[in-house]
């Protein structure tokens, strides 16, 4: 995946010199150990910016809105992993931006490290961190360890089913083998198979140390809302503060937003920083999609998605 | 200014004996990674924890609290008269707290504590509570508290430092709250002064070579504002950024907060919760104008404030500790060491 730095690298200038695009959104390298940062590149001396590697697990669509799309005749150009490229669609197919108007660099990939596991393994801060191919070398104060990537996936890279863009303009690379996957949802099954009172207490536990920062949520494609429910003042929905009510709703009014829309990306996972897990909330409703409405997100232009269209095939019976 | 010794072996008994008198915050581990917590009877703080993702700035000024109530039943006399919530200050004990931490108190002071104003429950809180920090031996690799006036043997704003000798804490006794707990907590063999002193100094000094980051920030206060303020660099800091709220909220020295009132039954509670500059709802007028309606804006703010502003109003050096937690926690790596050293060499063309 990392040899798909230097085809990304030579398609942007490529882009950039033509005109074509007016911007790259990419990946820049971090100023600290497994960081990256999404970057607008607009010159061609500023590709070499560019860095794709394992720790580039924001989702770049994010980055993509009607409100920031050229004036003119011009493109954006993404770097898009998988998970990217089906979120771009999802803009697509919710109208928010055109096709046209976007210029999708597939990366096929082969999975984005869990940082928290890897700094769990060391007993103190990590000061650098090297991939090479499918190993890291982490090197801490005290300690060093040489890990392959495939023992610290993220888990929602572990479970992921497509990791090549399924719509893209040009590939930085062979697509790489999907994975097929006896369990997809192990996860959700195990949160389903409690009873309602632990079930309860699971998701209590979930968000006990949430500080309400929403960067699940504004790291999220998905939420492009111009005003989110819990900004909104007149009326006010939600309560601001941290009872536990109000955090509890956030958390769930913001999953049954994504409905049928959410890629498993993990984005909101990657940035909360308090670790929370917040795909226990979205997975569930994934899966659902799936089971009853064999419907994965961001999969194709052309096919509405199955809450905004009325089917007389529809499983429930409540709606015929 | 007296020493003492701290046998690691006593240390438990000696906090547990202090429990009469304290109620007992310090560093706990739990899957959500390391936080500053009321430590339980029987729950000890992890004195040598990782950098907690929050900074103990909640044990004065917690994320939601409620400042005041009123009863609604209108056959009471008193009804719909807003009186103070009540609200216990009883002495409390932060152990294990980081030295930038205890000068980020010492920062937040500045505007909870001034001529004009005094916040009640800020103050009472302030004055209740007891400092016991713990020297960094080995600071991580984001502190730069050395560039902005502590370090990790920083004892502004500290009651007791403590040192870190392996099988036992050598403790610089620093003010009479700081007395009154290790009398609390019988903690009394005395240490040399001339001699703890010198050990004190070299760890200092051993500790202060770790860190690598020397950030300039000289070049800030004679700045114009405005200057800074049209730079063209903004949108570019600003592109990554999301705007959640994760810098401010782990930020020992974030102080804003905002006011909200709720009611239910016959009870109203008013209460403030931490405001972050980086929501749309900051500062958003009643009017429906909002001065900074764009994420370029709201994150120039963050940052003019920080390192402006706050530089030009208070003659204290910029309003950051050099904890590091923002850049370790901000999800899209912007890092206010590299803003400040933009802001700091910029130069209008």
């Amino acid at each position: 995946m990392d040899t798909c730095i230097e085809k990304i690298k030579a398609i942007c200038t490529d882009l950039l010199a033509n005109g074509e695009v007016e911007k790259v959104i990419g990946f820049a390298g971090g100023s600290i150990p497994m960081a990256t940062r999404p970057i607008a590149v607009t010159s061609e001396a500023d590709v070499e910016k560019l860095v794709f590697n394992a720790f580039c697990g924001l989702n770049l669509a994010n980055y993509v809105s009607k409100n920031n799309l050229p004036k003119n005749g011009a493109k954006i150009a993404v770097v898009a992993k998988g998970c990217d490229a089906r979120n771009l669609v999802t803009h697509m197919v919710e109208n928010q931006v055109p096709r046209e108007k976007v210029f999708i660099i597939g990366v096929p990939c082969t999975g984005m490290v869990d940082k928290r596991m890897i700094a769990q393994r060391f007993e103190d801060e990590i000061t650098q961190c090297t991939q090479d191919g499918d190993t890291l070398t982490v090197t801490s104060a005290l300690q060093q360890e040489v890990i392959a990537k495939k023992d610290v996936l993220r888990h929602n890279c572990q479970y992921c089913t497509h990791r090549n863009p399924p719509v893209y303009d040009v590939m930085s690379g062979d697509p790489v083998e999907e994975q097929i996957l006896d369990q997809p949802f192990p996860d959700v099954d195990h949160i389903a198979s409690m009873d309602p009172e632990t079930r309860w207490d699971h998701f209590a536990e979930l968000t006990k140390n949430c500080i309400r920062c929403y960067a699940c949520r504004n790291a999220c494609p998905l939420c492009y809302c111009p005003t989110c429910f819990v900004d909104e003042s007149s009326p006010q929905w939600v309560g601001k503060g941290q009872d536990k009510t109000d955090i509890t709703t956030f958390h769930f009014l913001r999953a049954f937003h994504c409905a049928g829309r959410c890629t498993d990306c993990g984005a909101c996972v990657e940035a909360c920083p308090m670790g929370i897990n917040v795909r226990d909330f979205t997975r569930k409703l994934n899966k659902d999609a799936l089971d009853l409405f064999g419907w994965e997100a961001g999969m194709d232009l052309d096919r509405r998605p199955p809450l905004d269209v009325y089917s007389p095939d529809d499983p429930d019976d409540f709606i015929k | 200014m007296n020493f003492i010794t701290i046998d690691k072996s006593n240390w438990t008994k000696g906090i547990e004996k202090s429990r009469g008198t304290y109620q007992i915050f310090g560093p706990v581990e739990d899957e959500n990674g390391c936080q500053i917590k009321s430590l339980e009877p029987g729950g000890q703080p992890k004195m040598n924890a990782d950098v907690t993702v929050m900074s103990p700035k909640s044990v004065l000024f917690p994320q939601t609290e409620t400042i005041l109530t009123a009863d609604l039943d209108e056959s009471k006399e008193d009804h719909h008269i807003m009186k103070r919530a009540e609200q216990k200050y009883t002495p409390r004990a932060v152990l294990g707290i980081r030295p930038y931490d205890a000068r980020a108190i010492q920062l937040v002071k500045l505007n909870f504590d001034t001529k004009d104003y005094r916040d009640p429950y800020w103050c009472d809180a302030y004055e209740a509570t007891t400092f016991v920090g713990i020297g960094q031996n080995r600071p991580t690799p984001f502190d730069f508290s050395t560039s902005t006036g502590c370090g990790p043997f920083s004892e502004e704003g500290l009651d007791v430092l403590l040192a870190d000798l392996d099988d036992r804490y050598l403790a610089k006794v620093l003010t009479p709250k700081g007395e009154a707990w290790a009398a609390a907590c019988g903690f009394d063999a005395g240490a040399d002064t001339k001699e703890s002193q010198v050990l004190f100094d070299i760890l200092k000094k051993e500790a202060e070579k770790n860190i690598s980051t020397d950030l300039g920030t000289d070049k800030l206060a004679q700045k114009s504002i405005l200057d800074l303020y049209e730079a063209p660099f903004w949108d570019d800091v600003a592109f990554s950024c999301i705007n959640c709220g994760t810098c401010t909220f782990v930020c020992p020295t974030c102080w804003c907060f905002d006011i909200q009132d709720e009611t239910k039954h016959k009870k109203a509670a008013r209460f403030r919760n931490w405001d972050t500059c980086m929501s749309p709802l900051f500062t958003n007028h009643a009017s429906g104008h909002n001065p900074r309606e764009s994420k370029v804006h709201r994150v120039r703010q963050r940052f003019m404030h920080k390192l402006k502003y706050f530089v030009d109003k208070y003659d204290q050096g910029i309003m950051c500790v050099g904890c590091g937690r923002c850049v370790a926690s901000c999800p899209v790596n912007i890092d206010i060491r590299e803003v400040c050293t933009i802001m700091n060499n910029y130069e209008k063309k």
